[in-house]
């Protein structure tokens, strides 16, 4: 791990980003809308990968900083406060909501923290649900849109969804180069030994997660921005709590491609479902996501991919030599 | 000079039961103190009670004179009071040498990561794992575990070893080595805590016992009178057997 790092990660990333932004320019809306879902769910996915995957940390909590970023980034633009800012201080806010959470249940070690962690869920839509002279309560609130025509409106998002992803790209490749990581990897391998070798466990983790919390944030404020409308249900959707871990895990979770791999493998599968099994969709896609975290535990990344390869090949010259 | 380590009446209950009960003793500078008591005595409890894994519900500890009772594990490795953990507890995914590296860069005072690398191959060398140092940490053979956890302590630059059974399930052969090795660190200057169950080790590296029963500190003294107290040899062996035993040593 501490050997030297490999730039390939970098100049995949690099060039996954480059085709995404592409896609207004020479694909239709319908790809521009998947481009930026999977822009998204990468973002959503990487940020999980500091906590769940480096440090080993299952968290539920995706769905509440996204909701919350939601929230924060709509109540900002509807006083005033320019998209942009608006967007950062989700960030900045549910950082801050993330570190006060963490302080209380990163205290302890292991399944506590999961169960903790679904809580918030469930709490942040309760307090958005039932404060209603500020958010609206079930209603939901009108966010002010995005100035421009459609399809600009759309490329500007993508391109700050890419911007995110990248910068929770960045974030994940300096925490696994830096003296965080290689501590949050003793963590993940064993807590008790890396309390024994120095490491102030309960710092670590809260970081890892606060810096798992603060992209899906901006993800969440950007979100609200585009659509023009929030609530409560779609906001805090459970499913997104579970969706993103299982993306991470997919892709192979603790290294910097796999959440990437698993985002877009998960996205374009679920297209595919929406578009052809409309009805059996989730049941299928639940299906499938059982079968391959069974088959494939370590993620798509950890497959032995030069061993399949070369298997067809192989056979293919099994059959020409002469029995 | 005062103690480095000194712990004053320390308990530690877990319920109702008391796994340490009230210990009182001072490790001295550059002593290697052996530990001993059947099994459930308290032995591991009171390491835990020491570095903040099980803080003491009574009682207090003194580290080069300063209270820290309540210090928390990894403050304890930084300030230089290390241990080592009956069962092993390595890092499985890493290397040998990631494993010792880690103790160095969190619990010692590296300038950089390239200079913890440097430390923890110079103390795998030191506890012979040099030739094993790129190998993952979960192919390692039992002895050379234990070797693992001493180098991952050595590599804090402790002041204070707690060695907590480093030496159960070697042969006769190894513990020759893991004895040479324990005279090496001594010789370093850290100040040695070792629970030990082979008499055999006790007897050649210690200056002084202390003898831990349900808990208590029944008897304290040079190695040679403790193997013939009563009340140590009835702690291993039970009142009976305990006479039988001193009535044959006393035949010869
Ligand atoms: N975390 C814990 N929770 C509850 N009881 C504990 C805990 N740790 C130790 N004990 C109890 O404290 C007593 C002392 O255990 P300890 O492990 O300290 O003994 P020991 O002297 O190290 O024994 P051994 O020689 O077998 O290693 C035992 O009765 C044990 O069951
Ligand atoms: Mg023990």
């Amino acid at each position: 791990m501490m050997a030297r790092k490999s730039p390939w990660p970098l100049i995949a990333m690099a060039l996954w980003l480059a085709a995404l932004a592409l896609t207004p320019v020479v694909l239709g809306n319908y790809e521009v809308r998947i481009a930026i879902s999977i822009a998204m769910f990468t973002a959503l996915a990487l940020s999980w990968n500091i906590i769940g995957g480096f440090t080993g940390y299952p968290s539920f909590s995706t769905a509440a900083f996204y909701g919350i970023g939601c929230y924060v980034g709509a109540l900002a633009q509807r006083s005033g406060v320019p998209a942009a800012l608006a967007w950062l201080a989700a960030a900045a806010f549910v950082g801050g909501v993330s570190f006060l959470i963490g302080a209380i249940v990163l205290r302890l070690k292991g399944h506590y923290f999961a169960i903790g962690s679904i809580a918030l869920v469930d709490i942040s839509r309760l307090v958005v649900s039932s404060w209603g002279e500020v958010t609206g309560g079930g209603n939901g609130l009108n966010v002010p849109l995005l100035q421009g025509r459609p399809p600009e409106v759309s490329a500007l998002v993508l391109y700050v969804m890419l911007g995110i992803m990248a910068a929770a790209f960045l974030a994940n490749v300096l925490v696994d180069r830096s003296r965080l990581g290689f501590g949050l990897r003793c963590i993940e391998q064993n807590e008790d030994a890396a309390d024994m070798v120095g490491i102030d466990t309960t710092r670590y983790k809260i970081a890892a997660y606060v810096l798992s919390a603060v992209f899906p944030g901006a993800v969440g404020a950007v979100y609200a921005s585009w659509v023009g409308y929030i609530d409560p249900t779609d906001s805090f959707d459970i499913l997104t709590t579970v969706k993103v871990p299982v993306m991470a895990m997919l892709g192979g979770a603790g290294t910097l491609l796999g959440p990437v791999v698993g985002a877009v493998s998960f996205v374009l599968l679920e297209e595919i479902f929406w578009a052809n099994f409309l009805e059996w969709n989730r049941a299928i896609m639940g299906a499938i996501v059982v079968a391959l975290i069974f088959f494939l535990p370590g993620g798509i990344l950890k497959l032995d991919w030069r061993a399949i390869l070369r298997r067809p090949s192989r056979r293919k010259a099994a059959e020409r030599k002469p029995g | 000079m005062s103690p480095i380590l000194e712990l004053q009446n320390v308990s530690r209950a877990f319920g109702g039961i008391k796994a340490v009960n009230d210990v009182s003793f001072k490790l001295e500078e550059g002593e290697i103190v052996a530990l001993i008591g059947p099994n459930g005595a308290g032995k591991t409890t009171l390491v835990n009670a020491i570095t903040g894994v099980h803080t003491p519900t009574a009682g207090k500890v003194f580290f080069e004179g300063g209270d820290v009772t309540r210090q928390k594990p990894f403050q304890a490795a930084r300030r230089g009071l290390a241990r080592t953990f009956q069962i092993v507890q390595p890092f499985p995914k890493m290397t040998v040498l990631e494993n010792v590296a880690a103790s160095a860069l969190f619990g010692g005072h590296p300038e950089s990561l390239a200079e913890a690398h440097d430390h923890a191959a110079r103390e795998l060398d030191f506890v012979g794992l040099g030739h094993v140092a790129q190998s993952p940490a979960a192919s390692l053979t039992l002895p050379n575990r234990k070797r693992l956890e001493l180098a991952k302590s050595l590599a804090m630059s402790p002041k204070v070893l707690l060695l907590d059974e480093v030496n159960a399930g070697l042969n006769a052969t190894e513990i020759d080595g893991a004895l040479d090795l324990i005279r090496r660190i001594a010789a370093r200057g850290v100040s040695i805590l070792i629970i030990e169950h082979l008499m055999k080790v006790v007897l050649s590296l210690s200056s002084r016992v202390l003898v831990l029963h349900h808990g208590e500190l029944i008897a304290e003294g040079p190695p040679q009178e403790m193997v013939h107290d009563r009340k140590v040899i009835e702690a291993y062996l039970g009142p009976k057997f305990a006479e039988r035993f001193q009535k044959e040593m006393a035949l010869g």
